[in-house]
């Protein structure tokens, strides 16, 4: 299936406000940062470690996507 | 309650008069600005972006379970996002509650877990390097890993072809 996630910060410097990955059907969230952090690597961009949002919620590592979520890479936040 | 990710100047003073009601002996303004210098470099203004509807959820949910947690229904927090200047405010929390001790431990709940878990990000701006860097506070990895709920995990997946 084919998911348009979110990037901010460092992975938007990277690899622009968003991109859209062809992922295998009940992909975890883990592997998708990983393939994101993968395709900035290959850029020769190191990203730091990243949560990952799914429906403006924190997801969990092994939380399964699904077709229609919305998806945002979150890496360390600095508000304040 | 109210609580607003903004692109205009804060006016700090306005948030305090929106908390104060008669019930309320003790008010109390938080106000965060814009540094001069970071890490021995000096600064010359900070550029903030966010994933503005989930800031928006999350700042909501923190003064909700800080309302909760001390009984402190009068807070109002902005956040601003943004391009600023030295001393601007980048972000104002005003609490009033009956007694003081509520309004100090909601307001320090409300900071430092906006600092943990809402999704804001700051570039700084130097004033001798035309290199930019991302900020990170230090707590915000150990929100990923530790957040109370337990709902959130550092992702630090190996990237493949990285060595181990």
């Amino acid at each position: 299936m084919t998911v348009e996630v979110l990037l901010f910060a460092q992975y938007a410097e990277a690899l622009g406000p968003s991109i859209s990955l062809e992922i295998p059907a009940d992909s975890t969230v883990e592997a998708l940062i990983a393939d994101i952090r993968g395709r900035a690597s290959a850029l020769g961009r190191t990203l730091p470690p990243a949560a990952l949002a799914i429906n403006q919620r924190y997801a969990r590592a092994g939380d399964r996507i699904h077709a229609g979520d919305e998806l945002a890479v979150i890496p360390p936040v600095a508000g304040g | 309650m109210r609580t607003a990710i903004v692109d205009d100047p804060i006016d700090p003073a306005a948030l305090l008069r929106e908390v104060s009601r008669p019930a309320n002996g003790a008010a109390l303004l938080f106000v965060g600005t814009v540094r001069d210098m970071s890490d021995g470099r000096a600064v010359d203004g900070i550029d903030y972006t966010a994933y503005r509807p989930m800031a928006e959820r999350e700042l909501r949910a923190i003064v909700m379970e800080a309302g909760k947690a001390f009984g402190a229904h009068d807070i109002v927090v902005e956040h601003r996002i943004g391009s600023l200047l030295l001393e601007d405010v980048s972000v104002a929390i005003a609490v009033a509650t009956p007694h003081r001790a509520m309004a100090y431990e909601a307001s320090r709940f409300v900071i430092e877990e906006l600092k943990k878990r809402v999704p804001i990000w700051k570039s700084e701006r130097y004033v001798t390097e035309s290199r930019r860097d991302w900020r990170r506070t230090p707590e915000s990895s150990a929100v990923l890993s530790i957040r109370s709920s337990g709902e959130v995990d550092v992702i630090d997946a190996r990237i493949p072809g990285e060595p181990k």
